[in-house]
């Protein structure tokens, strides 16, 4: 198969990056999109070109490295991460325009890699949970129902990829912290934490610059885990009593 | 914008809710619903005006005069229908302010880079559309039938059903007002669930349901709304009767 990509080129952070039309020849339908680029980057280093920097790492659909945009679609037609799209998804002879996920809070570093340490300092800034050490806890301790579980499990699918963040017209990042934030506040073992986690994360997600949430859905079309926008209910309200909980805990200890 | 403890803001209550992008949707979550609340009561009101010219007392009148005297005599005269224009004014400011301040967040965050549609509902994307034409439609609106600067029709203080008729004999105000109506519904199928979301009274297993009941909400506004300028135009609604109006009205009038 043969393909027009028209790549996002960007030589270091801040340049005014460019649209450039790279011809992609005789790509096997079952070649994945990175493999894809992979072919067209020993080509350009071949004629002695610089190669199209972009993102990977596990390259089996979990790791949530790969972060590109592809027609304007975060990871691709399919709903999977980069690595898991393949050629064979694209139309032969289809021109395909290439760009970095795009948000203010993801800086680009260089062709299509992004900075997305903004997502790490969101869980940086809420996403642990404490626990003492010393002897192995007595495992019935902590009951966790079956639908407790599922919830936070199903949240807990996050692999932080952001396509999330490129796929939202409003550049948030509310599914992503709404993933975290559901995960960790629905077990026990984050009850300590549970308001301070969830202001706390609000407050860097507000402090990176993104934007918020009009419930138009698109970031939860987009996510490979498929992540419902349900946990961004769940952000709003854990967000709302943990104000309200805070305002009454300081009353409380003005009395005292 | 390095995490650490002591450098992050700790603000408590009502600032931090301001401060923060969920309490900011919060605040335009809790105004909207309160201007949803006087929408369904003033189409409510409105309906009054379906029973007709009442050989010149007209009960839609009566209502209008209701509105100022409730209360009495404990409250004075126009107390809380001022008190109402003071809280609307208010939740207004909220939103709208609201929603300015969160925009331009929102596109400082995509840095020039719109998103494509993946799809949004039409009301979700209009709704920004759909709330302009309403702040530019409740401007005009308060012009024409509370301060009657808009005097196109003969348009008389008091006489609430003659000046609904005379206005409504013009398509080119019905036409307007249906069209703003319709604004109004895209504005509530998607406000309404919106604000369910951002205020966390959703749960999967409701969230179906608060769809279609913020749709159906939508539908009952909008249907309740457009009754009246249609009904007037059609000729459903009768001519006032002209010499009777003019005599209760100078009874009304204080």
């Amino acid at each position: 198969m043969n393909f027009t990509l028209q790549i996002w080129r960007q030589d270091r952070p801040g340049d005014s990056g460019r649209y450039e039309t790279i011809e992609a020849h005789e790509i096997d339908a079952e070649a994945s999109f990175l493999e894809m680029l992979d072919q067209v980057n020993e080509r350009l280093i071949a004629q002695g070109s610089r190669a199209v920097a972009f993102d990977s790492d596990c390259r089996e659909g979990i790791c949530g490295a790969c972060s590109l945009t592809i027609d304007g679609l975060p990871h691709g037609p399919q709903q999977v991460t980069t690595c898991q799209t393949y050629m064979r998804d694209f139309r032969d002879g289809q021109t395909i325009r290439v760009e970095p996920f795009r948000n203010n809070a993801f800086p680009v570093m260089r062709d299509l890699v992004t900075d997305r340490g903004a997502l790490d300092r969101i869980i940086q800034s809420g996403g642990y949970i404490s626990t003492s050490t010393g002897p192995q806890p007595e495992p019935n301790a902590m009951p966790v129902s079956p639908e407790v579980q599922t919830t936070a499990m199903d949240a807990a699918i996050c692999i932080g990829c952001g396509a999330c963040v490129a796929a939202c017209p409003n550049g948030a990042a509310m599914l992503f912290t709404g993933a975290k934030v559901t995960h960790l506040n629905s077990l026990p073992q984050g009850q300590a934490e549970r308001g301070d986690r969830v202001r706390s994360m609000v407050h860097q997600m507000d402090a990176e610059g993104f934007g918020g949430c009009t419930n138009f859905g698109e970031c939860s079309l987009a996510c490979p885990q498929e992540i419902s926008i349900d946990v961004i209910g769940t952000l709003n309200r854990e967000y709302r009593k943990a104000v309200r909980d805070e305002k009454k805990a300081s009353k409380k200890m003005v009395a005292q | 914008m390095l995490v650490t403890d002591g450098t992050r803001a700790r603000r408590s209550g009502l600032r931090e809710l301001w401060d923060s992008s969920i309490g900011k949707k919060i605040a335009v979550a809790v105004s909207g619903g309160i201007l949803v609340g006087y929408v369904v009561l003033h189409m409510l009101g409105n309906l009054n005006s379906l029973y007709g010219p009442g050989n010149g007392d007209a009960r839609v009148d009566d209502y209008a005069h209701w509105l100022r005297t409730f209360g009495e005599p404990l409250l004075p005269y126009g107390f809380v229908l001022w008190a109402v224009r003071v809280l609307l004014l208010a939740a207004l400011v909220v939103h709208v302010t609201g929603i300015v301040q969160l925009r331009a967040r929102s596109r400082a965050a995509r840095g020039g880079h719109p998103a494509r549609r993946i799809g949004r509902s039409f009301s979700a994307a209009t709704t920004i559309v759909t709330g302009s034409l309403l702040l530019a439609f409740i401007v005009f609106h308060i012009l024409q039938f509370t301060t009657l600067t808009i005097d196109v029709t003969p348009l008389h203080e008091g006489a609430v059903y003659a000046n609904l008729y005379n206005a409504f004999q013009k398509w080119y105000f019905v036409l307007l007002y249906v069209l703003a109506v319709g604004s109004l519904g895209f504005h509530l199928r998607h406000g309404v669930w919106s604000a369910v979301q951002t205020l966390g009274f959703d749960s999967p297993e409701k969230n179906q349901a608060i769809r279609r009941t913020a749709g159906a909400l939508a539908v009952f506004v909008v249907v309740g709304f457009v009754l009246v300028p249609v009904l007037f135009w059609t000729g459903a609604l009768s001519a006032p009767d002209v010499a009777n109006t003019q005599a209760s009205i100078t009874v009304v009038a204080r």
